[in-house]
């Protein structure tokens, strides 16, 4: 068992776990917070998206011994000061999931999107002398890491976008 | 809520009201079957068979045992006893969701590749998976079939049901095809698919004593207790199964499989709580998937277009320790008025994970090879595909005479035809450009049997005028909830904050399957009587009431609206009439018995064919250079009756159309034909869409109530999917001139 110290959600939290324990498993089983999913535990669906000091990870393909004193984010803590983030409701109001599973992990994914979108981040579809708007192709394709089954991709971007048009992030 | 009116003048039903459970969905709160919590949870894993068929004949747990925190290392040899399945019977319904007719642990028998032939429960979920990983296993291989391509010319006619026919004859469809001016005759080939919810199925299985709680995310949870009831010989009032969230079903969560009566198994033996997650190989090694197929679809026609002949014949496979049949030629027999028609559907049995259902079994595929084919002959008459199924639009039922409860088919396509700009389709193959891509434009139908199943619905009308429904039914993801909210404000006139609806629970009562797009349906028909039954209650408690401005008024002159019982010159709240008479509250159930239940069904079937249909539009772009295909733009047009909540209709059917666009592109399960042994079980290898693959899917309901249906609804859960294949690789033949009929359409078959 190894000792470490993590701050999840602004909270600092001491973790006894064993070296092979993911991080996933340890917020879901060793914290509670079931909010990150496990979908593939490969890194292959991104339902376990959480931030790692502000950057989107799989936190199944992360060991938690690893993210010792690091802060992390996950979709219990997206929401500030007991407001949700424009984020969670975007989703409601364009019915951006059905089943609900692969959500927590669109919603961090996307937070963290926009503001790498913001630093100026090119993705793979971003041409070299683009003006850089965050048009739907760009959303889709820097969302392409977060699967869904249940199709809700449209609401999914259409909820995006609209948040990012409000200059929320 | 107290005594206030509250106004309720527009109804609910039809609006696009947010989900219910949207604030517990997008905050990480909804806590689903992995996610409780127990004192002394043990973790399970699974030792998954390395052969196809054979015996285990020497097991070597020692290593496993040695790992620090292994409780126990449970198989063939120590198990405690499981009744075997039954015997699937139509007379009881639960005796058909055993996944597998495979007696788990009491068995050496190996009758798949990936079969659970061991479980280990351990302190840690870690312990339990590295331990796992040393169970070694000796077999003894027994020859075994698990080739569908090599097997398929062996398939046997499938035999009919109650509920669906195998076969069809219309006329001579065989030599009106060798007579007729113009013809194609076609073999269409469709793979294995996995229905991957991004949820993979976990159980938590708690015994006390003889009472057992089992939480999983479920599609039948009222038959899967009474399963479980019956293989672990306890009283079924003594199970509770909990699954108020679902991530993702698609038919994957309707049957009892390996992972369930393991954990449940797995609990009673070490007399601990037992959580029992999937892996996502998992999965796929222990839930069967949808069956491949291979079809051939024949077409005769007049050079008008008249249809003269149209054969279709399917093979499909079931494992040998179950699975079923699939109506693969279901729509065949409603789509066109061909003056002969010769429909079959075959079977052949594999040594390998029986199939089950997965979103529209049977019609997913079958219209593939169907409306593929009515394109193409489209293509030999020269004749707009549009055109040509207007003209062959029949006014019954082309087999049975029967008359359409609904049928909107050429109002589907006359609209989508206009909103989706189908007249700038230039009509030679390869004639539309965008530099480097070919851009093709296609259509195809869209047809799913519409039916319902009985469901039992309490409700509660409080006298602080609030409202409780009950029904044990399920939420995958459709918006149940929502849309049963819906109807109930509207039935007894409150706001739909008064509503709260409870499902997801066998302390409720029992609700219908969440399969064959029935439930809403369903569970509407019961709620509607249920309300209607709370409204004479209502009625009779105030009509006698001095001084209740209802004093003396016949039910049928009242309105419920604005929280109340109403007419032209006055009412009163539901809260004033059970104040005033002394009730705290008032509650009904509307029971159906079974047998009555089936006979009305049947007797219904024979009156009228009812089914949700579609017209969907679909435009690809090819890359001229390397093949690659765009899905660039979508329009679908629908009619599933009256709409419920336009905002979640639209998403369950958008849904259907990105599961089809995965069935049309990329999607396989791929078994190695040598050892039977799926050899892309991750999401890594089997490609579901993702949001690069999906453009804005424009959906369009006709929202026109089908008379024959509770408030004339019909189910929105699959019909999405189904042509979705076809128009892809519609459109993909007009982009290209190439007609791929092997799915799916990746690029190599197209240079």
């Amino acid at each position: 068992m190894t000792e470490i110290r993590i701050r999840v959600n602004g909270v600092a939290e001491a973790l006894d776990v064993e070296p092979r324990v993911s991080l996933l498993d340890a917020l879901r089983d060793h914290l509670g917070l079931t909010g990150p999913k496990k979908g593939c535990d490969q890194g292959a669906c991104g339902a376990c998206t959480v931030l790692a000091d502000g950057v989107r990870i799989n936190a199944c393909l992360a060991l938690a011994v690893q993210y010792a004193d690091t802060e992390i984010t996950t979709i219990e803590g997206i929401a500030k000061d007991g407001n949700t983030h424009p984020l969670q409701d975007a989703f409601v109001r364009h019915d951006g999931f059905q089943c609900g599973y692969c959500t927590s992990g669109q919603i961090c994914s996307a937070v963290a999107m926009l503001r790498e979108h913001a630093a100026g981040m090119p993705s793979a579809v971003t041409e070299p002398d683009d003006p850089g708007e965050l048009d739907e192709t760009e959303i889709r394709e820097r969302m392409s890491g977060n699967l869904c089954r249940c199709g809700a991709y449209n609401g999914i971007v259409d909820a995006i976008k609209d948040v990012a048009a409000q200059g929320a992030s | 809520m107290s005594t206030k009116r509250v106004e309720t003048a527009e109804k609910y039903v039809g609006r696009p009201i947010d989900r219910l459970d949207g604030a517990a969905k997008t905050t990480g709160e909804a806590r689903f079957a992995a996610e409780h919590r127990f004192p002394g949870l043990a973790h399970a894993a699974l030792v998954h068979a390395a052969i196809p068929r054979g015996r285990v004949i020497a097991v070597d747990d020692a290593a496993a045992r040695a790992v620090p925190g292994v409780i126990d290392v449970l198989t063939h040899e120590n198990a405690p006893a499981m009744k075997p399945a039954r015997k699937p019977s139509m007379m009881d319904i639960s005796s058909m969701v055993s996944g597998t007719s495979v007696n788990y642990l009491a068995t050496d028998e190996v009758h798949w590749n990936g079969q659970p032939m061991a479980v280990v429960v351990a302190e840690t979920p870690e312990a339990a998976r590295y331990a796992a990983s040393l169970v070694r296993l000796t077999y003894q291989e027994l020859p075994a079939r698990v080739d569908f391509a090599a097997e398929e010319p062996n398939a046997v006619p499938q035999k009919s049901s109650m509920i669906f026919e195998a076969k069809a004859d219309k006329g001579d469809a065989i030599a009106a095809l060798a007579a007729a001016p113009a013809s194609v005759d076609l073999r269409f080939t469709t793979p294995p698919h996995s229905h991957n919810a991004i949820e993979p199925h976990a159980t938590i299985a708690v015994w006390d004593g003889d009472r057992l709680t089992v939480h999983e995310g479920s599609q039948g949870l009222a038959w899967m207790r009474k399963h479980l009831s019956f293989r672990f010989g306890v009283p079924e009032q003594g199970i509770r199964m909990l699954s108020p969230f679902v991530g993702g079903g698609f038919g994957g969560k309707g049957s009892v499989w390996a992972g369930t009566l393991l954990a449940v198994l797995a609990a009673r033996a070490t007399g601990r709580p037992v959580r029992l997650a999937l892996t996502r190989e998992g999965v796929y090694h222990t839930v069967g998937g949808r069956t491949p197929s291979t079809q051939r679809v024949a077409l005769g026609a007049r050079a008008d277009g008249a249809m003269t002949a149209l054969v279709h014949t399917s093979v499909s496979r079931t494992g040998r320790v179950g699975g079923g049949p699939e109506s693969i030629t279901s729509a065949s027999r409603h789509l066109y008025a061909a003056e002969n028609i010769h429909l079959r559907q075959n079977i052949v049995e594999l040594d390998l994970l029986p199939n089950t259902f997965m979103r529209a079994p049977g019609e997913s595929i079958g219209t593939f090879g169907l409306e593929s084919a009515v394109d193409e002959l489209a293509w030999e008459l020269g004749m707009d595909p549009i055109e040509l199924r207007r003209r062959n639009e029949p006014e019954r039922d082309p087999v049975s005479g029967v008359p359409f409860a609904h049928r909107m088919l050429r109002e589907a396509y006359e609209l989508g035809a206009e909103r989706f700009g189908w007249s700038e389709r230039v009509p030679e193959a390869g004639a539309m450009r965008d530099g480097r891509w070919l851009v093709g434009m296609g259509v195809a139908t869209a047809y799913h049997p519409s039916m319902r199943m009985m469901a039992h619905v309490a409700v509660r009308l409080s006298a602080d005028g609030g409202v409780v429904v009950r029904c044990g039914f399920h939420e995958m993801g459709m918006g149940a909830a929502t849309a049963q909210a819906q109807i109930a404000a509207d039935e007894l006139g409150v706001p739909l904050e008064a509503v709260r609806v409870e499902y997801g629970d066998t302390d409720l009562p029992p609700g219908p399957i969440a399969g064959g797009s029935t439930q809403t349906a369903s569970v509407a028909a019961s709620l509607i009587d249920a309300c209607a039954k709370l409204k004479r209650s209502v009625h009779a408690l105030a009509r006698r009431a001095p001084g209740s401005p209802l004093r003396g008024r016949r039910l049928e002159e009242l309105t419920a609206r604005d929280g109340g019982l109403h007419h032209a010159g006055g009412g009163e709240t539901y809260a004033e009439i059970l104040t005033r008479a002394g009730r705290d509250h008032l509650e009904t159930e509307t029971k159906a018995g079974t047998l009555g239940f089936m006979v009305r069904m049947l007797r219904d079937r024979r009156r009228y064919v009812k089914a949700a249909s579609g017209a969907h539009f679909c435009e690809v772009r090819v890359d001229r250079d390397t093949g690659e295909v765009r899905v660039s733009r979508w329009l679908g047009v629908f009619d599933i009756g009256r709409v419920i909540n336009a905002k979640t209709a639209a998403s369950q059917l958008r849904g259907g159309i990105v599961m089809g666009i995965g069935l049309a592109l990329t999607e396989e399960t791929q078994i190695d034909h040598r050892t039977g042994r799926v050899v892309n079980a991750s999401l890594a290898d089997y490609h579901v869409p993702v949001h690069a693959d999906v453009p804005h899917i424009d959906v369009h309901c006709l929202d026109d109530p089908d008379p024959t249906m509770p408030l004339g609804l019909v189910g929105v859960g699959e019909v999405g999917i189904t042509g979705v294949g076809a128009a892809v690789a519609n459109a993909v033949r007009h982009a290209t001139g190439k007609r791929v009929l092997d799915l799916p359409i990746t690029l190599d078959k197209l240079l």
